[in-house]
């Protein structure tokens, strides 16, 4: 149901009536936003010299941030291969046919979605030093993203395999293949790319959760800002603190945004490709121009 | 075990403090996200394009940054909030851009008939949303917002880098023990979260079957 069948087609008074609340919630986002600037420009942080430190290289601002920007994709980059390829193994695993496969990778995967993923990087980083074994904050960081992520990408690629139609599996069993064979070229790539969208879905939320390494003290962006403001305070105060976290902030929501439309994109692509191959019985004849367009049939 | 009864007191105030936050937290995400869904398919285009912007942007936000925005950001305006409120604030205006969500797809389950319907009856927007629609798409939308509670519980984690002493920030404080005790320690937070989450997942699964209108 889209938004219009809730009211009914303005008439002139209704028309009035919406202007006037047009207003009236106009006025009132306005004054919001007004505020904020007001105690902004009370505080003088919209002078432009306190914003200007952002883009100016003898500060040494840029760079800082730029090296957290870094580190940020880094650890999110490593820990997306990883958790996508363990992801994989596991979602497959738990498809097994052998139990004692089954049950400990079902156990692994239920445990790593049920806790919080600060509870695994603080287990790595605060309790594997009581058994020896002492990680980096970056190592700790990957690792949870890492251990967390893959559990959730095993029940996406799962879900994705156990909706590709029995007649797929059948039909290369019918063919001799064996069960890997089944697995790695029938089933997985139709499922991978029927999951895309979730998959690209699940990647930002581990880059969202990258900020996590905040907490444990690994400097991306947040850390890097934060580092800036306590290098910055003892000498001028705390004149640049809320332009960092600004800047800081805004680069994150930028690159989520990036990466959400990317998602969307593949999404919509993705469904193009499935009508393309005829799903749509009233369609008659599938179209088979944009089937060859695409260069390869879509998943029936 | 001693270490985890000379601990209980921490632990126990942990996992209340914990509680508490998730309750707060997410009481207040169900009353801002429905506000904020009642918004967005209003016929008044501001609210829609402020809910709109509102909720594309948490989305994208990481709930760090929202919470240093709150801890650190807010004193630059002059406001200056205490680390528990400010913690439930942080988590509940993340989580109310995602409670909108859950219940924008649980009006879309509602058949268009019902809202033309009561249109017919000569209702207004308000009454068409408030006792037609979204009675009907809360239904819809419990498994959704079950959810949304679920990862919400496990998100309340952050603030423990926020200096409020819930259930993770308590491995910290105990992260000097001995190695055999560190797996009670764990054992003990793991099950705190469960506590809370998988009650509420049965819960959700029974209200789901109990309130669920058939189509």
């Amino acid at each position: 149901m889209s938004a219009p069948v809730l009211f009914d087609v303005p008439g002139p008074r209704a028309k009035a009536r919406i202007r006037l609340w047009t207003a009236v919630g106009a006025l009132l986002v306005l004054a919001v936003v007004a505020v904020v600037l007001w105690r902004l420009a009370g505080n003088g942080q919209l002078e432009g010299q306190r914003w200007s430190v952002l883009f100016d290289p003898n500060s040494g601002v840029p760079q800082a941030l730029w090296d957290g920007l870094l580190s940020t994709l880094k650890v999110a980059a490593l820990g997306m291969v990883l958790a996508t390829a363990l992801g994989l193994l596991l979602a497959v695993g738990r498809l097994s046919d052998h139990r004692w496969v089954r049950l400990p990778v079902s156990a692994v995967v239920e445990f790593f979605r049920a806790v919080p993923l600060l509870v695994v990087i603080f287990t790595l980083f605060f309790f594997l030093p009581g058994f020896g074994i002492r990680l980096s904050a970056y190592q700790a960081l990957v690792g949870g993203l890492t251990l967390y992520n893959m559990a959730v990408l095993a029940e996406i690629f799962r879900a994705g395999i156990l909706s590709i139609d029995r007649g797929q599996r059948e039909a290369a069993y019918a063919l001799g293949l064996r069960k890997t064979q089944v697995m790695t070229s029938v089933l997985l790539p139709q499922a991978v790319r029927r999951m895309l969208p979730v998959l690209i879905a699940q990647l930002v939320v581990l880059l969202k959760d990258s900020s996590l390494g905040f907490i444990i003290g690994y400097f991306e962006l947040l850390r890097q800002a934060r580092s800036l403001v306590e290098f910055f305070t003892p000498r001028f105060g705390s004149e640049y603190t809320f332009q960092l976290y600004v800047a800081a902030g805004l680069v994150y929501v930028l690159l989520n945004v990036l990466l959400s439309q990317l998602a969307r994109y593949v999404e919509r692509r993705t469904r193009r490709n499935t009508r393309a191959g005829g799903k749509a019985p009233d369609a008659g004849v599938p179209d088979v121009a944009s089937v060859v367009d695409d260069g390869r049939a879509a998943p029936l | 075990m001693d270490f985890l009864a000379d601990n209980a007191s921490l632990l126990w105030r942990a996992f209340l403090t914990t509680l508490s936050l998730s309750l707060l937290a997410g009481l207040l995400a169900l009353v801002l996200g429905t506000l904020l869904a009642a918004f967005r398919v209003s016929p008044i285009p501001p609210l829609r394009g402020a809910a709109t912007f509102y909720v594309e942007l948490l989305r994208n936000t990481p709930l760090t940054v929202v919470f240093f925005f709150i801890i650190f950001g807010l004193p630059q305006i002059d406001l200056i909030m205490p680390f528990f409120p400010g913690a439930v604030a942080a988590v509940a205006l993340y989580t109310a851009a995602f409670v909108c969500e859950a219940i924008r797809s649980g009006i879309n389950t509602v058949p268009p008939g019902q809202a033309e319907a009561a249109r017919a009856l000569g209702m207004t927007f308000p009454q068409t949303l408030g006792q037609v629609v979204l009675p009907q798409a809360v239904r819809a939308a419990i498994p959704p917002l079950g959810n949304v509670w679920i990862a919400m519980v496990k998100n309340t984690s952050i603030a423990a880098g926020f200096a409020v002493t819930e259930l993770t920030a308590s491995m910290q404080r105990l992260s000097n023990a001995q190695a055999d005790q560190l797996v009670l320690v764990l054992l003990a937070v793991v099950v705190g979260y469960c506590v809370i989450t998988v009650p509420s997942a049965w819960v959700v699964h029974r209200l789901e079957r109990k309130v669920a209108v058939l189509r």
